[in-house]
């Protein structure tokens, strides 16, 4: 029981830093309707340049945040700008294959520029791990998963009652509509890539904190599938409640599958549970399916 | 040089190749294609040999993707059921390697069917995302069920035979390699000037005005995806016949990717785009590695950039032939080949 | 002679009725118009026949059978044709090969046999082209844009392809949505032309959608309208052309008033 125990609460809380990371992914699902295959490269290169301003500049972490926010910001400025608008009206392939292209970039550059060995952060939280009754917690996780609730919290906040947040949902539920009540659709374009950069990257920082940061730290983004497939495509709160169960369901699965199979079952259950979801629901739990026409 | 366009049958209106030049620069292609391993070194060979197979998987993974829409980031797995089969097949059962070859093909095109099969119902993104899913379950596969595939480190296989014949070198395996693409290309070739290859273009196109024309979307989409897979199946089997061993890591999802971008750089809904992307694909990063060589002699220590440099590459080749070049390098063939067409007098 | 029976056709998309009890027969060999403002119906009653949508009640007769049960593709074969009010042509194609793709359900290619495209296969499309060429392209006068790319045509161009589509499938009925919207007065001529010609040469029985009244008055033998889902009135152009609740469909209430009393 207490290992079960463990277990859950232990994938609760990587299931809110999966929440921020899929809520990222959402906000450009939704507006752009671009499912970005970089997401996990765009967490790499957050967690890099945080790394960076930490070790090589010795910044506090609250200049650091800023800078990093703003660096995301402009990569998702410029990846919108200079390739996603070439695009627009291209099949879903295309468009799916230039996020795959951009993440083989991002991945090569990284490598290129910090190398390929693993690399640690310098603390950041108080080290003590966090003890609840009989749960034991490491602290990164504990303070991560606080920091990434801050954060989903801001960002649902300011896509419900901030001016540019309803402009965004008005694009995302119609862009025509949008479009006549004098939104600038291109601009929220590239606001949402913005956005879902600083989650993606914010994301990373979480990530790279706990388990090190090193080139590979992007393969972390495959997991946003089975989250954004459980939650539906369109869906923030979907995305945040998918985190959640992945989380969970990952935790539980590594904990009491992964010592009869050698690893990998952790990784591999949020798949399955996945192929089980489309098969009973082609449309993900809370996705919306469209009325077709002729 | 090429003028006019008169014939006086449907038959030869329809036919591929349909004037004399164009069976006169295919006769050629033909014997160079055969000539070829004579005068070439190992590498060239091997390179050949590579490109062969892996032009097969491409083709498949075209008629999928590229002519029936339906986006598949799992082709890698499949051939690599292909190759497994093939693996166990000689060595559990010295099955010879000719009965191999369609038995591997079949395999993998009855995985293919179970994966695709349930997942017909998914359109666009989610289609691709549960292929994604079969591809990391069958990659688990190959590493965890040891006693079947060997684990991480795989298995060796005893170099195939043909009727006694033992394929011991890159050169007899060349042609075994050269009969396989020409099969497959043209079978290929020979399916879209029938209703079976304008259904797989009309479901891509259009798929609702496709089933009101009478088309069973359940049972095209199925041949798709079986079809595809067989001939990744037997470019697994050529494949693990050809290197003489097969792992695990032989099959990531980024060789699905790399297979994706050969589709996208070749030209989607293309055969010859596929041969095209297959061999580009192939060369490039020979070319990248040849090039850091070079740089070794200035920097030494250029070689470790190897890996992020093709990397690199590989994504700014898929970025820029996509914004550029949509219809990739069969595009880029047409236009010079129209150049030509009329050369001298093009104007 | 009835070849289609629609029968209390009911339907509705998330509490909004679009269809409520609407029932009709069409005649072998007639021309069936279908009028009514935007968002009457039309186009889901030709979706209903086609087996695109199912209805939430009613039943669709063909021939006497019962095709609620019968898929779209089949319903294809069984001599339903159709073309559509946004062009759904395949653009990938050529304009011979989307011809092509209409006679689908009469061929028998398989995945095999077109693999090897040999024999039978070679023999089947070989007929097929000679048969399209004879009945469809020479008839619609589109002999010189057949290799063409479909999507490098011009609107009415498109809209005839589509209409040759159609033909390839050698229906015993003829959905049109629409043919000639969008087209200017000569391009409308022409297909007015050859739909007529379709129902007399081939003995096609069609029906048809379309805002142009003009045309419908001329060519069609009877006409239904709709109005908010429900069938306001059917029969010969004439008596529709006078029905007071028609006009005020068309024209607004007042107006319909007014010219009662005048």
């Amino acid at each position: 029981m207490d290992i079960f125990l463990q277990l859950i609460t232990s994938g609760f809380l990587v299931g809110g830093i999966y929440a921020l990371i899929a809520l990222g992914f959402v906000l450009i699902y939704k507006a752009t309707n671009i499912i970005n295959f970089a997401t996990g490269e765009f967490m790499m290169i957050g967690a890099y340049i945080f790394y960076s301003l930490m070790v090589y500049l010795k910044l506090s972490p609250f200049i650091g945040f800023p800078i990093v926010i703003i660096c995301a910001a402009l990569l998702g400025f410029l990846v919108e700008r200079l390739i996603l608008r070439h695009m627009l009206g291209q099949p879903n392939i295309s468009i799916i294959m230039v996020t795959i292209g951009l993440g083989s970039i991002l991945l090569g550059l990284a490598e290129i520029i910090w190398g390929s060995s693993f690399r640690s952060f310098p603390p950041l939280f108080p080290r003590k791990p966090i003890i609840l009754g009989e749960i034991v917690l490491r602290s990164n996780l504990f303070y991560g998963f606080l920091m990434a609730m801050v954060v989903v919290v801001v960002f649902l906040l300011l896509f419900k009652y901030a001016k540019v947040g309803v402009a965004m949902r008005a694009t995302a539920n119609d862009q025509m509509a949008a479009f006549s009540m004098g939104i600038n659709v291109k601009t929220m374009f590239t606001i949402s890539w913005a956005f879902g950069a600083i989650a993606a990257s914010l994301g990373g920082i979480i990530i790279g904190n706990i388990g090190g940061v090193q080139p590979t730290l992007g393969h972390i983004g495959l997991k946003i599938f089975p989250i954004v497939i459980l939650g539906g495509l369109d869906s923030i709160i979907g995305a945040v409640l998918g985190g959640f169960i992945v989380g969970i369901v990952e935790n539980l699965a590594g904990g009491y599958l992964d010592p009869y199979f050698h690893g990998g079952v952790k990784d591999l259950a949020p798949f399955v549970v996945l192929i089980f979801i489309l098969l009973i629901k082609p449309h993900g739990l809370f996705g919306t399916k469209e009325i077709e026409r002729l | 040089m090429h003028i006019g366009d008169f014939k006086e049958t449907y038959s030869s209106d329809q036919a591929v190749f349909i004037n004399a030049t164009s069976r006169f620069w295919l006769g050629v292609l033909f014997a160079v294609l055969f000539l070829f391993p004579f005068v070439a070194g190992d590498y060239l060979l091997f390179m050949a040999n590579l490109a062969g197979i892996t032009i097969i998987g491409a083709v498949g993974l075209n008629i999928l993707t590229g002519f029936t829409g339906l986006i598949s980031l799992g082709h890698a797995a499949f051939i690599g059921v292909g190759g497994y089969t093939a693996a166990i097949l000689s060595t559990r059962f010295d099955l010879p390697f000719l009965l191999c070859l369609p038995l591997s093909g079949l395999m993998a095109a009855f995985f293919g069917i179970i994966v695709g099969g349930p997942s017909l119902r998914l359109k666009g993104l989610y289609l691709c995302i549960a292929t994604l899913a079969a591809q990391l379950i069958l990659e688990f596969v190959f590493v965890h069920w040891e006693s079947l595939t060997g684990g991480i480190r795989g298995m060796n296989i005893s170099p195939p035979q043909i009727f006694g014949y033992v394929l011991d070198n890159d050169f007899k395996f060349y042609f075994v390699t050269l009969v396989m693409v020409i099969l497959c290309v043209t079978f290929a070739r020979n399916l879209f000037r029938t209703r079976v290859g304008r259904a797989f273009i009309a479901i891509r196109d259009r798929d609702i005005s496709a089933e009101l024309m009478g088309i069973n979307l359940l049972q095209y989409k199925t041949y798709a995806f079986a079809l595809s897979s067989f001939m990744a199946g037997i470019s697994g089997c050529l494949w693990v016949n050809f290197l003489k061993t097969v792992t695990p890591e032989h099959f990531p999802l980024m060789e699905s990717v790399r297979y994706l971008a050969m589709v996208i750089v070749g030209g989607m809904g293309s055969i010859l785009g596929s041969i095209l992307g297959a061999i580009f694909m192939t060369i490039v990063p020979e070319l990248i590695s040849t090039f850091l060589g070079f740089l070794v002699n200035i920097f030494p220590t250029a070689m470790s950039f190897l890996f992020p440099l093709q990397q690199v590459i590989f994504g700014l080749l898929i970025v820029i032939f996509l914004v550029f070049e949509p219809h990739g390098l069969a595009e880029i063939w047409r236009r010079i080949k129209n150049y030509f067409h009329l050369w001298p007098f093009e104007h | 002679m009835k070849i289609l029976s629609i029968e209390n056709i009911s339907l509705s998309f998330g509490g909004l009725n679009v269809l409520s009890d609407v029932s009709f027969d069409v005649n072998k060999g007639e021309i069936f118009a279908i009028i009514g403002p935007n968002g009457a119906g039309k186009t889901s009653i030709l979706n209903i026949i086609s087996g695109f949508y199912g209805p939430e009640k009613g039943k669709v007769f063909f021939n006497g059978k019962d095709l609620s049960h019968i898929h779209a593709d089949k319903r294809a074969a069984l001599g339903m044709g159709r073309t559509f009010q946004n062009i759904a042509l395949y653009h990938g194609m050529s304009v011979l090969d989307n011809i092509k793709l209409g006679a689908h359900t009469h061929l028998k290619t398989g995945l095999m046999s077109g693999l090897w495209y040999w024999g039978k296969a070679h023999k089947e499309e070989m007929e097929l082209r000679k048969k399209i060429e004879k009945d469809i392209i020479d008839f619609l006068e589109i002999e010189s844009i057949r290799k063409q790319p479909v999507s490098s045509l011009a609107y009415g161009l498109q809209k005839r392809v589509e209409l040759a589509r159609a033909l390839a499938m050698r229906p015993k009925v003829l959905l049109m949505d629409e043919p000639v919207a969008g087209m200017n007065a000569e391009e409308t001529e022409d297909m007015a032309r050859f739909i007529l010609d379709i129902k007399e040469e081939y003995n096609i029985t069609i029906v048809l959608i379309e805002h142009d009244m003009k045309m419908i008055m001329d060519i069609s033998d009877r006409v239904l309208v709709l109005n908010f889902g429900r069938a306001l009135t059917h029969g010969t152009p004439k008596e529709v052309q006078k029905h007071p609740e028609v006009i005020a469909a068309y024209l607004g209430q007042k107006k319909a008033e007014t010219m009662e009393k005048g």
